[in-house]
C-alpha cells in the first residue's frame, strides 16, 4: 500500500512514544549512571568510570552464562521449529476438530511463567509425578534436582511443551493462507507429499517462521521464572541462565554498578540481533 | 511481446507433456482410487500424531488437575490417574481465605487496565504507522519492537526506584503501565498488521463523505477490524497474565499477584502439593475463557495480521 | 530524580545522543533523506546509517574495555572516524 506522506501523523504516535519511553527510557538512563558508578546508596557513591565494564566483560561466570544461553536457545530453535511445523501439518483444518485443536494446542501458552515451571517441578518428580516415575520404572535413576544433565534436560523439555503451540499456530495461519487452488494444480500434477511442502507450504511460510524464530530466539534469551521455579539455577550452576545471573547480581548481592555494567551488555547483545532480524524481515517485505 | 509469447509457448509445452503422461496411464480408475487412499492415509495419520501430541501436551496439565482433588497425604502415597478421595478441599482453602483469591482479583485488575491502556493508546498510533509516512517512522517502529525484545530483568531495579518515587509503588496502575513496556508495542505490531489489510479507499471516501478523523475512526474504521482488536486485546492479556518478574517485583500487599502468592505453599512443614496444584489450575482457566472468545481470529492474530 | 543517580559524563552523554536525535530530525524534515546503496550490503538512510554507527560504536567501545587497556579516548576518536565514513560512504 502507497503511504502519504504527513507528519501530522506524530500526534497519533506520541502517546504510545510518552507511555513507553516512561518505562523504557527513564530506567534505561538510570541502568547506564549505575554502571559507571560504585553505589552504596544515593548519596554515597562514587564514579569508577569503565571498571565495572572490565570485570563483566571478563567475568569467567558470565561467559559460562552466555554459552549456556546459546546453547539453550539453539536447542530449543532446532526442536521447536520442526516440531511445530510438524503439529501445524497435523492441525485438522475444517469444523469442530479445528476450533477444539486450536485452542487446546494454545492452552500451555496461556499458564503463567511460574506454574509451568510448578507444572513441570511436579510433573518430573519421581515420586509423584508421572514423567519421574516413568523415568524410574525404565530404570533411569531420575532426578532433576541433583543431576545437572536431568535439570538441562527437563527446562529444555519443558520449554519445548510451553512453546512449540506458539510456533505451531503461526504456522497453522501460515497454511491457512494458502489458496485451495495451489494443491488442486499440485494434484493435477500429482505431486509428492514432500514437494507439496517443499515447494508451495514452505515458502508460504518463510514469512511466519521469521517471526516465530525471532519470538522463541528472543524470549528464550530472556527466560527466568520457569526455570527458577523448576531447579532455581541449579544444581551447581548447570541452568542458571543470563537473566538469572543478573537478577541474583542485582538484588541477591546488591551490586548495582556491575550489576548495571550487566544489563547494558545484555541490552546491546539484544539489540544487535533484534536489529538484524528486523531488517531481514522487512527486506523480504520488501521482496515481495 | 516477446517475453509473453514466450510463457505461452512454454506453457503449452508443459501442457501436451501432461496430457501426454496422463494418456499414456490407460486404466484410469484405480489411478485416482490410489491417489485417494493416499489422502485417507495421509489424514489418518495426521489425525494420530495430533491426538498423540494432544495427550503428550495435556497429560501434565491433567496430572496437576488430578493433583488439585486429591489430600496431601494421597498425593504422597503414590501415584494414582484418578484422585481415590475426591475431595474439593483445596479450592475450598483458596475461595475461602481473602488473602489467597486477593491474589486472583489483583491479577486480573492489573491485566484488565494493562488490556485498556495498551489498546487506546496503540489504536491511533497503529493507524498512523499504516497509513502515513512520517519523519523518523521506521526508527520509531523498531526501537517500540526493541523494547518487546528487551529482557525485564535488565530493568529490574531502575523500575522498583521510578515507581517508589512516583508514589505508585505496590498499586495496581504501576504493574499496568510496566507490562505496556512490552504489550503496547506487540499491540501497535498486530493492529497494524490487520490496519495495512483494510483499503485505503474506505478512509477516503469516508473524508469526501465529510466524516472528521474522530468520527470516521470510531465508527467506521473501528468496526472493520474489529477481529484485530479482539486479537490484540487476547495477546495483551495473555502476556500480562503470564508475566511475574516485573509484577512480583512492583507489588508487596495490596496488589500482590497470584503468582507470588502461590510461594506461600512452601512451609516449614514442607510442600502442600494439593493447595499449589489447586491455585495452579485456577491460574489456568481465566486463559482458557479468554481463548475460546477469539478462536476463530487467533491463528491470524498469532502471525500477527501478517499472512 | 536523586534516585537516578547522574553524574556529569553520563549526563553529557544522553544529552549528546538527545542533540544528535534532534539535529538529525531536522535535517531529514527539511532536506529528506533517500534511501540509497552504500558499501554496506542493504540499503540504508541517514537514520539507519546513524543507528549502525551508534550500534558498531558501542562494541567497538565494549571491546577496547574489555581487551587492552588503551585509554578509551582512543576508541572514542576512532569511533568518530568510522561514523563520518558510514555517513559518507555506507
Amino acid at each position: 500500500m502507497t503511504k502519504v506522506e504527513n507528519n501530522k501523523a506524530w500526534w497519533l504516535v506520541l502517546p504510545v512514544f510518552l507511555i513507553v519511553a516512561f518505562s523504557a527510557i527513564i530506567p534505561l538512563m538510570t541502568v547506564v549512571n549505575y554502571s559507571v558508578q560504585d553505589i552504596f546508596d544515593p548519596y554515597t557513591r562514587y564514579f569508577v568510570g569503565t571498571e565495572w565494564f572490565k570485570q563483566v566483560m571478563l567475568d569467567e561466570r558470565l561467559h559460562d552464562a552466555l554459552i549456556r544461553q546459546f546453547i539453550f536457545s539453539f536447542t530449543i530453535l532446532a526442536i521447536e521449529i520442526p516440531l511445530g511445523i510438524m503439529v501445524a501439518l497435523m492441525m485438522p483444518t475444517k469444523g469442530k476438530g479445528a476450533s477444539l485443536a486450536l485452542i487446546l494446542v494454545a492452552i500451555p501458552l496461556l499458564i503463567p511463567w511460574n506454574v509451568v515451571g510448578t507444572i513441570w517441578q511436579i510433573f518430573g518428580r519421581a515420586d509423584i509425578g508421572l514423567f519421574g516415575a516413568m523415568m524410574a520404572e525404565l530404570g533411569i535413576n531420575y532426578n532433576y534436582a541433583s543431576e545437572p544433565m536431568h535439570a538441562w534436560l527437563t527446562v529444555v523439555l519443558m520449554d519445548v511443551w510451553h512453546w512449540t503451540p506458539l510456533v505451531a499456530l503461526l504456522c497453522y495461519s501460515g497454511l491457512r493462507a494458502i489458496p485451495e487452488v495451489y494443491y488442486q494444480a499440485a494434484r493435477i500434477d500429482k505431486a509428492s507429499r514432500w514437494a507439496v511442502f517443499r515447494y508451495i507450504q514452505l515458502p508460504k511460510l518463510t514469512n511466519v517462521l521469521i517471526i516465530g524464530v525471532l519470538l522463541r530466539f528472543m524470549d528464550s534469551f530472556m527466560i527466568y521464572t520457569e526455570p527458577f521455579v523448576l531447579t532455581g539455577g541449579g544444581p551447581g550452576t548447570s541452568t542458571t541462565f543470563l537473566s538469572q545471573s543478573l537478577v541474583q547480581q542485582a538484588i541477591g548481592q546488591f551490586d548495582l554498578g556491575p550489576a548495571a555494567a550487566f544489563s547494558l551488555v545484555y541490552f546491546l547483545i539484544i539489540l544487535l540481533v533484534c536489529w538484524v532480524f528486523y531488517t531481514t524481515i522487512m527486506h523480504m517485505q520488501k521482496d515481495k | 511481446m516477446s517475453t509473453s509469447s514466450s510463457i505461452t509457448s512454454q506453457r503449452s509445452s508443459e501442457e501436451t507433456i501432461a496430457e501426454g503422461s496422463y494418456s499414456s496411464q490407460a486404466p484410469q480408475a484405480p489411478v485416482v482410487s490410489l491417489a485417494e487412499r493416499k489422502a485417507r492415509n495421509a489424514m489418518w495419520r495426521g489425525r494420530i500424531g495430533m491426538t498423540v501430541y494432544l495427550i503428550l501436551l495435556l497429560m501434565p496439565i491433567y496430572w496437576l488437575l488430578n493433583m488439585s482433588f486429591k489430600t496431601n497425604t494421597e498425593i504422597l502415597s503414590g501415584l494414582s490417574f484418578f484422585p481415590e478421595n475426591f475431595t474439593l478441599e483445596n479450592y475450598a482453602k483458596i475461595f475461602g481465605d481473602p488473602t489467597w483469591y486477593m491474589g486472583y482479583v489483583n491479577s486480573i485488575i492489573y491485566v484488565s487496565m494493562n488490556m485498556v491502556i495498551s489498546l487506546l493508546v496503540a489504536l491511533p498510533a497503529a493507524y498512523a504507522f499504516s497509513r502515513y509516512k512520517f519523519v523518523g517512522d521506521k526508527h520509531m517502529f523498531f526501537w517500540l519492537l526493541s523494547n518487546r525484545m528487551a529482557p525485564p530483568a535488565v530493568f529490574l531495579l531502575p523500575f522498583f526506584q521510578l515507581y517508589s518515587s512516583v508514589g505508585l509503588f505496590d498499586t495496581h496502575i504501576a504493574v499496568a503501565l510496566a507490562h505496556c513496556l512490552f504489550n503496547v508495542p506487540l499491540a501497535v505490531w498486530i493492529l497494524e498488521g490487520f490496519m495495512s489489510g483494510v483499503p485505503r479507499e474506505i478512509d477516503e471516501t469516508a473524508y469526501i463523505d465529510g466524516y472528521s478523523f474522530p468520527k470516521f475512526f470510531v465508527k467506521i474504521f473501528l468496526p472493520l477490524i474489529r477481529s484485530g482488536i479482539g486479537v490484540t486485546a487476547f495477546f495483551c492479556f495473555m502476556f500480562s497474565w503470564v508475566e511475574l518478574l516485573l509484577a512480583r517485583t512492583l507489588t508487596s500487599v495490596d496488589a500482590k499477584p497470584i503468582g507470588a502468592i502461590m510461594t506461600r505453599t512452601v512451609s516449614a512443614s514442607g510442600m502442600d502439593w494439593g493447595l499449589l496444584a489447586a491455585a495452579g489450575v485456577l491460574t489456568i482457566v481465566p486463559g482458557i475463557l479468554v481463548i475460546y472468545f477469539v478462536r476463530n481470529h487467533v491463528a491470524k492474530g498469532f502471525a500477527l495480521g501478517r499472512v | 530524580m536523586v534516585w537516578m543517580s547522574w553524574t556529569l559524563p553520563t549526563a553529557a552523554f544522553f544529552a549528546g545522543i538527545a542533540l544528535i536525535l534532534v539535529a538529525m530530525t531536522t535535517w531529514q524534515a527539511i532536506y529528506p533523506s533517500v534511501e540509497r546503496k552504500g558499501f554496506l550490503p542493504i540499503e540504508t538512510t541517514r537514520g539507519d546509517r546513524l543507528f549502525i554507527g551508534l550500534l558498531s560504536s558501542a562494541f567497538v567501545h565494549l571491546g577496547f574495555v574489555a581487551l587492552s587497556d588503551v585509554p578509551l579516548y582512543v576508541a572514542t576518536a576512532l569511533c568518530v572516524l568510522w561514523m563520518c565514513f558510514l555517513m559518507r560512504w555506507g
